[in-house]
């Protein structure tokens, strides 16, 4: 069970109560972008194993979408964070580096 | 006017505990942002409650006041007095982005009391019911459904959407069946 604590409200919540949103971090290409870019941006996802970096809505409880930051493999939290932050904050990053010793943001 | 009716006309069941259906009850939602400066004193001078915190409710009388989210509150009070608090708020916030918005006919209310209320909601929500606070609001889901719930009195108060209130009700009827108790004297 997938246990996440939303950073608006402040519950642990459980999967159930969650809606999951994909990968965090896109870079958006819009119009004027080149088809090469476009398509990336739509279609291409990282799917890695290992640390990930996910949207997750708090669907059934305040509703607020947030960042979660896990590792597919064990579905090890590192944290989750606000959504309204262009990459992962320090204190996470230090907190996967820690329990990843090896493991480089691409 | 017409007369105000509550989406299961008080359908009561007695289990392990009792669950009941009341209401008609007056609800506002209200949405701005949680720093607008205005917020607080509007909200004090149309209700008379203070803001509460995250994941909070305020109560005084018969009227409360729930945090939502982030940038959402609900406010309960008795039926005939939602027209004038919306007024007293649109007054109050005029000129201010906000939305208030009577949602009493949009939502069932339901209460769930006894000594083993809990148990009843243990087995629909995802919800720690021990660390369940004494003033804390609860929005969380009902199995299939969503749904807001705190402790009031010897037990819960449970809101939903009207359109599920049957539902809920079912779910809450079948969950306080005697000898179903998960903790069982």
């Amino acid at each position: 069970m997938l246990l996440l604590t939303c950073p608006c409200c402040g519950i642990a919540a459980e999967e159930t109560e969650l809606a999951p949103g994909g990968e965090a971090h896109l870079k958006r290409f819009g119009p004027g972008s080149s088809d090469d870019d476009f398509e990336a941006y739509m279609f291409a996802r990282k799917n890695p194993k290992g640390v990930h970096f996910e949207r997750w809505r708090h669907a059934y409880g305040c509703g607020k979408w947030f960042m979660a930051a896990r590792c597919t493999a064990t579905l090890e939290v590192f944290g989750t964070y606000p959504a309204q932050v262009p990459g992962p904050p320090p204190e996470i990053m230090a907190r996967i580096k820690a329990r990843r010793p090896g493991w480089s943001p691409e | 006017m017409s007369d105000p009716v509550s989406a299961l006309g008080h359908a009561a069941f007695d289990g392990f505990a009792r669950v009941r259906e009341i209401g008609p009850l007056g609800m506002i939602t209200l949405r701005a942002r949680a720093d607008l400066p205005a917020l607080p004193a509007a909200v004090a001078a149309a209700t008379g409650l203070g803001l509460p915190a995250v994941r909070r409710i305020v109560t005084a009388g018969d009227r409360s006041i729930a945090w939502m989210s982030p940038d959402e509150w609900l406010i309960v009070l008795p039926y005939p007095q939602v027209a004038q608090t919306l007024a007293g708020l649109a007054e109050a916030l005029q000129g201010q982005h906000h939305l208030a918005v009577d949602v009493s006919d949009a939502r069932a209310v339901l209460r769930i009391e006894g000594a083993r209320a809990g148990d009843v909601l243990m087995k629909l929500s995802p919800v720690d019911q021990a660390r369940l606070e004494p003033d804390e609001v609860r929005r969380t889901r009902a199995a299939q459904v969503a749904c807001a719930l705190w402790r009031e009195g010897d037990g819960y108060t449970l809101v939903c959407f009207r359109s599920v209130a049957g539902y809920v009700m079912g779910l809450l009827t079948h969950s306080a069946q005697p000898g179903s108790e998960i903790f069982p004297a």
